[in-house]
Parts: structure tokens; sequence; C-alpha cells
């Protein structure tokens, strides 16, 4: 009797653990991989809540299922990087107002022994054309992701249909950036990825860049308020004042300061 | 192997230093998952005995269906629970997306279907063993769940642990409909797809050890108040 009195206290201990917060106002920000996997927001929001008083909870999924999920409403801010489509979500009324936030740059990432014979190109559709004649293996989020469109754009520049060697040489994980690096290491194929989730991430292997600053390789963020007319349900003041603060000097500076390894992960550039 | 040997390790490094937002992430995946296996027992042991000892037209139909929802992929629970409770959907006015309710209510849905098969499967053998008994005290066949379910308490807690067993370990659903946010709806599974993404394998392999340990705690638990139980009730 007394074990069973205790397995029910014991249970009902663990079930109303947590409950008990104060509910403190939060806003939630759909937002991408990169920029919770890179650690820069756990690195620069407890400054926001402190000052503002407001939680920021955020929702880190690929850029296309983030804008979904922001146009069902199922979130207050959006901070994505994939300017045409954040425009035309813009431009569709689902969102308020486009801001620039930061920027990085994209990087393509091989192993050391570079079969594909392409190290040090700076100019990345060559480097693709590359790839793709001799077909070494090349790893695409292929999830309608920021990177996936900006890689998408790339290809379409070389005038390859990579479609069509879908599942031959190029492969499409599905997958976010981490779950994409993890398949590509194991298939010693090459793979394009942002800066900072590279230099973040803790199974490099061998691995080492390739293939860096072409201008087409910016790779840049934007905030946006959801719009409150499409969904009542949107904090906008709250929602606006973590844009203003990401924007603003204070959240600027934070972005300037997050680093890993002495590197620089994210470059402001919100128009004050 | 090095890997694994380290991963232990650091695991249990881990668990000894008791730190403290690991320590949370337990507690939520303990609360979420305990929580929906009593939701889902209280639908599915008796859904699963009425399912043995009824007969009616169709019956079979719908057994063969609840012994094929126990497949139920946890990814396809989280979209249909997502979509019921987005802003856009049509539970979206109870504001439950993103938070630890919504985790629990996909469980509810994946783990229901387990119990419930698993429970018909166990009342209906027992029904046959205890048939004449139980019409010969005058109880008529629905009337002879409680009784059935009574007694069959020792194994049916085989089916409420399967049901555990799944919620506990599953990613697909809770990562869709928590979003996996930090200190709200993180739990176990979704820090090792998290860490695993961040390329951490051997931090995302600890938390897979610690997550191990913590189903066979629970159902160490299960077992000893069972054993303790069935021997003051034959003593």
């Amino acid at each position: 009797m007394l074990r069973r009195i205790s397995f029910t206290v014991a249970i009902m201990v663990i079930l109303s653990v947590g409950k008990g917060h104060a509910d403190k106002p939060f806003i939630i920000v759909q937002s991408t991989t990169s920029t919770q996997n890179s650690g820069l927001l756990d690195a620069i929001l407890p400054e926001f809540e402190e000052q503002s008083g407001i939680e920021v909870r955020v929702v880190a999924v690929g850029t296309g299922q983030a804008i979904r999920n922001a146009t069902n409403g199922d979130g207050d801010v959006l901070l994505v990087h994939s300017k045409p489509s954040e425009e035309s979500f813009v431009a569709d009324g689902w969102g308020v107002q486009r801001f620039d936030v930061m920027y990085n740059d994209f990087v393509i990432v091989g192993p050391a022994d570079d079969p594909a014979g392409i190290a040090g190109r700076s100019d990345v559709v060559a480097a693709l054309s590359e790839m793709a004649k001799s077909q070494t293996v090349f790893v695409s989020r292929g999830d309608d992701s920021g990177t996936h469109k900006a890689e998408q754009r790339l290809w379409s520049e070389t005038g390859i249909d990579v479609n069509a060697a879908s599942g031959t040489w190029y492969r499409e994980t599905g997958s976010g950036m981490g779950a994409t690096l993890n398949t590509a290491i194991g298939m010693q194929a090459y793979v394009m990825t942002d800066r900072a989730t590279w230099i973040s991430f803790g199974n490099k292997d061998d691995y080492q860049i390739m293939v860096q600053g072409d201008p087409r390789l910016f790779n840049q963020y934007g905030a946006i308020l959801v719009n409150p007319d499409k969904h009542p349900n949107v904090k906008a003041d709250a929602g606006q004042a973590f844009i203003d603060w990401l924007t603003g000097a204070d959240g600027q500076a934070a972005i300037a300061a997050y680093q890993i390894d002495g590197q620089q992960l994210f470059f402001p550039n919100a128009v004050q | 192997m090095q890997d694994f040997a380290s991963s232990l390790h650091s695991s249990f490094g881990m668990i000894l230093s008791g730190d403290a937002q690991l320590w949370a992430i337990v507690l939520l995946s303990l609360r979420v998952s305990l929580t929906a296996v009593m939701i889902a027992s209280v639908i599915g042991l008796p859904l699963g005995a009425f399912l043995a000892v009824s007969r009616f037209r169709g019956r079979q139909i719908l057994v063969v269906m609840i012994n094929a929802l126990m497949g139920l992929p946890p990814v396809v629970v989280g979209l249909l629970v997502y979509l019921m409770l987005s802003n856009s959907g049509p539970l979206g006015v109870l504001q439950l997306l993103y938070t630890p309710t919504a985790m629990i209510i996909a469980q509810v849905v994946l783990i229901t279907p387990i119990i419930a098969a698993l429970s018909r499967q166990i009342i209906q053998v027992l029904d046959a063993e205890y048939d004449e008994q139980l019409r010969s005290i005058g109880l008529s066949r629905l009337g002879s769940i409680p009784v059935l379910l009574w007694d069959g308490r020792y194994n049916l807690l085989t089916a409420v642990l399967a049901g555990f067993g799944r919620a506990i370990a599953e990613v697909g659903a809770v990562i869709i409909v928590g979003g996996n946010i930090n200190h709200v709806t993180r739990v176990m599974t979704t820090s090792i797809a998290l860490e695993t993404s961040k390329g951490n394998l051997e931090l995302a392999l600890a938390l897979g050890v610690i997550l191990l340990l913590l189903a066979l705690i629970v159902n160490a638990a299960v077992s000893f108040i069972g054993q303790g139980a069935r021997q003051t009730a034959y003593a």
C-alpha cells in the first residue's frame, strides 16, 4: 500500500512540475535552423528578454516551412533568409513590412581530397558546373529552405537541370542543414551550407570550405511582423518591439558580438 | 567505438552533475508522456475491453482498424494535430499549438490505439476463460467489463507500458506540434534530434543513453509495483 501511495505521489509531483510558471508575455518567432543551430538566438535573446520582459519562443524550421506556419498565423514574427519569398509574403498581405537584419554567406564544403578539384574557386557557378561535369556527388537540402532556394538559383545559372540528375550524383535529403551535412559527410559528397551553421557544426570530419567569396553566395536575413489584420491573435506590439530591438542599436551590436572560435557568424546590416 | 564509450561516459557525467537544464527536459518528457499514457489508458482500456466482450455488426472491422492504427506514423499524427490546432485550423482559438498540451494531445492520438488493441487481445483471452462464471453470477457482457479489467490489471500493465514506450521515444509528432522551443516544449527526443543536427553526435548519443535509462526506470518501477501488489493480493 505504501508503495502504491509513494508511486502515486511521485507521478503527481512529476505531472505538476513546470505548471506553476507565471504567465509571462511571450511571442513566437518562426525562424530557420541556421539561427538556432549556430547558437545565435540563444546568445542574443536573453538581452532582449531582460530589457523588454517579453519571452521569445523560437520555432526553428526551414524557411519554407517557417513561412507556411506564419501564413497560418502560427507565429508573431518571421526571421528567415530568402528575400524573394519574404517579399512575396509581404506582398500577399501575410506580413506587415520586411526589415533587413543581418547577413552572412553560403559556402560549399567538401572532403579534403576534393575529387572535383574545385578547392579555392571563387566562381561558384563554374564550380557547380565542374561538379556536374565530373558527376561528383552533391547533396542538396531539397526542403524548400532558404539555403535550398539559394542553391537552386545558382544551379539555374549553370543551365544544368539537376532535377534530371536527382538520385544519381545530385541527392536531395529533404532535411535540415545539420542533418544534410551529416548525410553529405557520410557520403563524402559536396554540400552548400550557410557559414554560421558550418562554423558551429560539430561533426566536420576532414571537410573544408572549397568555394567561398562569390557575391552570389550572399545570404541576407530579414524580419517580418505577421499581419495582425490577417490573424488577430498576432501579438503585434510585442512582435514589433522584438523587430525594433533586432534592427536597433542594441540588437545589431549583440549580433555583431556573437562569435565562435574568434569568428563572427552574422553581420548586422539593418537600416537604422 | 570510441564514440560509444565517450558518450556513455559523458551521459553519466551529465546525470551526476545534476545539470538543471537537462533535468527540466527530462521532467518535461516524463510529464508529457505520463500524462498522455494516463489519458490514453482511460480511453484505451475500456475501449479495448468493450471490443473484446461486445458482439455487434462491424466489430471485426473496428478491431482490424484499431490494430492497423497501432502503426500510425508519428509525423502524420503531428501533422494532423498541427492542422487542428493551427490558428488557421478549427481549434486554433484554444491557442494550444507549441505548448506541452499540444504534445500530450498528439501522443494520446498516437498511443490510444496501441493500448486499446493490446488490451482487447488480453481481455478477449480472459473473457473466453471466465465466460461461464461471469454469466453464472448474472453479469451481462458489457457489465463484465469492470471485472475483466480489474482481473487482467497486471497483464494490462504491459499494454500501458507499450504505450508509454512509444510515447517517450517518439519525435516526429512532438517536434511538429511542440516546435522544440527551448524551456517550453523541448523534450529528450527533440533535444537528441537538435544535437544531431548540430553535429554534436556524442552529446546526442549521451542524451539517448539517458532516455533509455529513463524508460528503464519507469518500466522497473511499474513492474516493482505490480510484483508487490500481486504478492499482497495472493498472500
